[in-house]
């Protein structure tokens, strides 16, 4: 035991003016404006779909079977609701949406920072932001009437080279509004989307670490692998993340383009697919009380599901930011 | 390694002119050197940005092995001198330039010239380390290489001599797997240095290397220069005008009054500060302004 | 200085490089032209594709003659970061194109004046308008402007100002919110506030969907427009004697204004053709609705949706000039909002 005296760390409190006390109360409910409405969103939807989902059980994931029959006086006679289709069918679209989107982003957005003159460069953000904010129905529309029958034309030839690996086969040979047609216009709805963000992220690149490389002797290629790629990395997940989560919700363009079977499909090519809010569009204008319940347990996934991509977005972002730091 | 032509030294020390625009130093080596090459030359170069007339006509020799500082006011155009020699000046969207930079007589902007090749013939260190985050101390070392592709025979006794020749072999040696963001910003420097090293270039341009640096790791990074200088020519952009006096062989005196930057005088270190030719120089090396 | 120095620019390109480079491009055209020819591969998309891969070859074998492997990589990644850029791009052209192709026959003097009361999709296309349809989203658009952006602006501050115990959680909940599919806000609202409470369609209760979706992108681009604004400026703030308030209010929200006006005009774009939550909730009449708390109301995505799925050649052109008519008040959006933070950054 020494006899010296150390002095307790003093308190400083500082006793904000009122004026500073109510910003920080507005403010601070404010921000939390998004934590009542996501605990809203999941309650309502769970409280108006707790009927269907304690009768189908765990059947409500793995079956694929969607059908209800009613007796005249529209009660519910049997009803069988199963979403394994739709939920397949979801994260397959949206999967080949991004595969596709992700590499075509990351090099528009490298064209666009340390390729493109900068006039061209001016017009391009402009053109392509103004894409990311067209209305998902134009790309629906324009998908289903323009881009479908080349996009057939190239299923078919992928078909054709590449059939024998299992995603590329069909079976049977029926190539209309399938996954792969609905993951092209997903593609092309969330380019713009990521090239944006991993435009934003490469552009943060440091200057003076791009400097060094160039004035070591590195060619623009070299440069953009030592410097711009790993400070950018992590960006880039988030932003192919974003557009999975955008993609995975996605309706109307996914409705106008993708033929809706009730069964398990992995061929991508195949003109059969399955999306829960697409399913949700097309049951709703003639759903009884008893399947709106239904679809709003099949929301109740969605919503779920879209919530896991964002959070594991977020751990892989976290974890590969520090890394590439 | 080439011994130093005797032809070099003959035309060497010519007495640099009072007149700025016409002043064209011709600087000896100092010592028995085993620099490679012979040297840097700026013949009227010029610099723009955008309509901004920001250097002009600046004639200076630097001779291999000699170590010369770049002094003057804040925004005399030194950075921007130092800049146009190895290229970097054109990253700035709107820059010009004219006039020569002649590399062992060869003209850096000539065209066909691989501006790659020029950058690794002629390193650079900046005002701030800036080691690469995402690699090791021993990965920043050898960047040039992999940014370059070129191929070493021992990678490891590379890596040694230029951390040695930095002056950071001894306190880095056992964690080599480190990041380079680890260091304090003294090592950075060095590292920056070393990184500079590897790709063995004749020529290193240093722009306020010790500006953003605690006088420890001044002293330290001083001391680097001037082993540095037997084996390539070095040119130093400074603020502190003891450092200039400490490290450097010859001194150009830049500065700009609202016009384009100009080279006042260059000379001999001890005579620009014992006997400026020029007012100015006299003014500025005595501290009546900038 | 006896002469003028001119200012040049020796890093330019040539003539002779020009020349060179369009050479490599004409080759590059007729390679993909025999190409396409010769072989299953077919229509634009081929012709460009072969193109662009001919274009990246040619140019990376004469690099590398030239100047070794390393410039060979960097031409090669040249002509295919320069691939990337088209195909980003070219969708959007297709779209224009057609958008403006099939729409303008639809267009007349009528569609600012009447609307779809009194038309039936197979009725000439003279009959009938969208003037429901605009009114309606303007609507919608307002209502939830009012609703999203002191919600999503306080959020934002909340996370760069505030740094309360609650930043992490929040800033997760934000991204989350984000990633909130329409649909789902769509049937949240259906079920939490349509069913419940007013039991009937209205602008409103679109607007409370499209509010969810709007939150978190005026929240998201205000933070990082917030983040940017130095320390420096909020410690000026406080030593200057200013409450947290008066420097929020008077030095970090002005200094980002700009950027919080690209936030509410990426929210508007954000929403302004959403149709899946109007889908459920807005029940898209025919007639101008003028009460935004009651009665169906119509909606440009809603009337384009109808008039697709109905599916006789009229319709199918009335939705393409809705489209076009979408299009352009997307335009008009975007290109003002540009106009007017470009205008404040300038001051």
């Amino acid at each position: 035991m020494t006899a010296t005296l150390i002095p307790s760390p003093r308190k400083i409190s500082t006793e904000p003016r009122r004026s500073d006390k109510v910003f920080r109360g507005v403010v601070t409910s404010g921000g939390l404006s998004s934590l009542v409405v996501l605990g809203l969103i999941a309650a309502f939807l769970a409280y108006r779909g707790f009927e269907v989902l304690r009768a189908e059980g765990l059947s409500f994931i793995t079956s694929a079977e969607w059908s209800i029959t009613l007796d005249e006086s529209a009660n519910v006679v049997e009803s069988n609701f199963g979403l394994s289709a739709m939920l397949v069918g979801t994260i397959l679209c949206a999967l080949v949406a991004v595969v596709i989107a992700v590499p075509i982003s990351v090099l528009s957005a490298l064209y666009l920072n340390f390729y493109a003159p900068a006039w061209l460069k001016k017009i391009l953000v402009a053109v392509i932001d103004m894409m990311a904010a067209f209305p998902s129905i134009l790309f629906g529309i324009w998908g289903f009437l323009v881009l479908m029958p080349s996009v057939e034309y190239w299923a078919k030839l992928i078909n054709r080279y590449l059939g024998w690996i299992p995603i590329f086969e069909v079976e049977p040979y029926f190539f209309s509004r399938s996954p792969f047609v609905a993951g092209v216009v997903l593609a092309i709805m969330i380019i713009p989307i990521i090239t944006s963000v991993s435009r934003e992220i490469f552009a943060q690149a440091p200057l003076d670490r791009i400097q060094a490389a160039f004035a070591l002797g590195a060619t623009r290629w070299a440069m953009i692998k030592a410097v711009v790629i790993p400070h950018g990395r992590s960006g880039v997940v988030g932003g192919a993340m974003l557009g999975l989560g955008r993609a995975m919700g996605e309706t109307v363009a996914v409705y106008t383009v993708l033929n809706i079977v009730y069964q398990i499909n992995w061929q991508i090519l195949l003109g059969a697919g399955g999306n829960v809010a697409s399913l949700i569009i097309l049951k709703f204008g003639e759903a009884s009380e008893f399947e709106i319940k239904a679809l709003m347990a099949a929301g109740l996934i969605l919503f779920l599901l879209t919530l896991a991509v964002n959070a594991l977005a977020n751990v892989i972002v976290k974890t590969t930011g520090k890394s590439g730091r | 390694m080439i011994q130093t032509p005797e032809s070099e030294k003959a035309m060497s020390s010519t007495q640099p002119s009072s007149l700025a625009s016409v002043a064209n130093a011709r600087i000896e080596r100092t010592q028995a050197s085993t620099a490679t090459g012979t040297g840097l030359e700026s013949r009227g170069v010029h610099a723009w940005f955008g309509k901004n007339h920001v250097l002009a006509d600046i004639n200076l020799e630097f001779a291999a092995g000699s170590v010369t500082a770049l002094i003057g006011p804040s925004g005399c155009g030194k950075s921007t001198f130092i800049r146009t020699m190895n290229r970097m000046h054109e990253f700035i969207p709107g820059a010009a330039m004219a006039g020569q930079v002649l590399l062992d007589g060869k003209d850096v902007y000539a065209p066909g010239v691989d501006v790659t090749k020029i950058r690794l013939q002629i390193g650079m260190v900046f005002q701030k380390p800036n080691p690469f985050p995402s690699m090791t101390i021993g990965e920043n070392v050898l960047s040039g290489l992999k940014l370059a592709q070129i191929k070493v025979a021992d990678k490891d006794e590379l890596l040694e001599s230029c951390l040695v020749r930095a002056g950071l072999w001894n306190e880095v040696k056992d964690r080599l797997d480190a990041h380079g963001g680890s260091l304090s910003g003294g090592q950075q420097q060095r590292l920056c240095i070393a990184r500079a090293l590897a790709v063995s270039p004749q020529v290193l341009l240093m722009d306020e290397p010790c500006s953003a640096l605690d006088p420890g790791s001044t002293l330290r990074i001083e001391d680097t220069i001037r082993e540095l200088s037997d084996s390539m020519t070095i040119i130093i952009v400074t603020h502190n005008m003891q450092q200039a006096a400490r490290v450097s062989d010859y001194t150009a005196f830049f500065l700009s009054d609202g016009g384009p930057g100009e080279m006042i005088e260059v000379a001999r270190t001890s005579d620009i500060f014992s006997q400026p030719k020029d007012k100015r120089t006299e003014n500025y090396v005595t501290g009546r302004f900038g | 200085m006896s002469t003028t120095a001119i200012p040049t620019k020796p890093w330019a390109k040539s003539p002779r490089d020009r020349i060179i480079g369009f050479s490599f491009f004409f080759a590059a055209i007729a390679f993909s032209y025999f190409f396409v020819a010769a072989t299953e591969m077919k229509g634009k998309l081929a012709y460009a594709f072969i193109f662009f891969l001919a274009y990246a070859l040619i140019s990376s074998t004469f690099s590398f003659i030239n100047r070794g492997r390393q410039a060979a990589k960097d031409a090669f990644v040249s002509a295919l970061v320069a691939l990337g850029a088209v195909v980003t791009v070219a969708p959007i052209v297709s779209i224009l194109a057609t958008v403006l192709q099939k729409g303008i026959p639809g267009l007349h003097f009528g569609i600012l004046s009447n609307d779809m009361s009194m038309a039936t999709p197979t009725d000439p296309i003279p009959t009938g308008g969208l003037l429901h349809a605009i009114t309606g989203t303007l609507t919608l658009v307002t209502l939830s402007l009012i609703l999203s952006v002191p919600i999503g602006i306080l959020t934002a501050l909340y996370l760069t100002e505030i740094k309360g115990k609650f930043v992490g959680p929040i800033r997760f909940l934000v991204q989350a919110m984000s990633g909130v599919p329409s649909i789902v806000a769509g049937l949240f609202i259906l079920s939490a506030v349509l069913y419940p409470i007013t039991k009937n369609y209205s602008a409103l209760m679109g607007a409370l969907a499209l509010t969810i979706l709007m939150i978190p992108t005026i929240a998201r681009t205000s933070e990082e427009v917030l983040l940017l604004i130095p320390n420096e400026l909020r410690e000026a703030g406080t030593a200057l004697g200013g409450t947290q308030w008066r420097t929020v209010a008077m030095i970090v929200v002005p200094a980002a204004r700009s950027g919080l006006m690209t936030a509410i005009i990426l929210g508007i774009a954000r929403i302004a053709g959403e149709t899946a939550p109007l889908l459920l909730l807005t029940g898209g009449g025919d007639k101008v609705n003028s009460n935004p708390f009651s009665g169906s109301v119509g909606s440009l995505p809603y009337y384009i949706w109808k008039s697709f799925l109905a599916g006789s050649p009229e319709s199918i052109t009335r939705a393409w000039t809705g489209l076009l008519v979408l299009m352009i008040v997307v335009l008009i959006l975007f290109i003002s909002a540009r106009a007017l933070s470009n205008r404040k950054i300038s001051k």
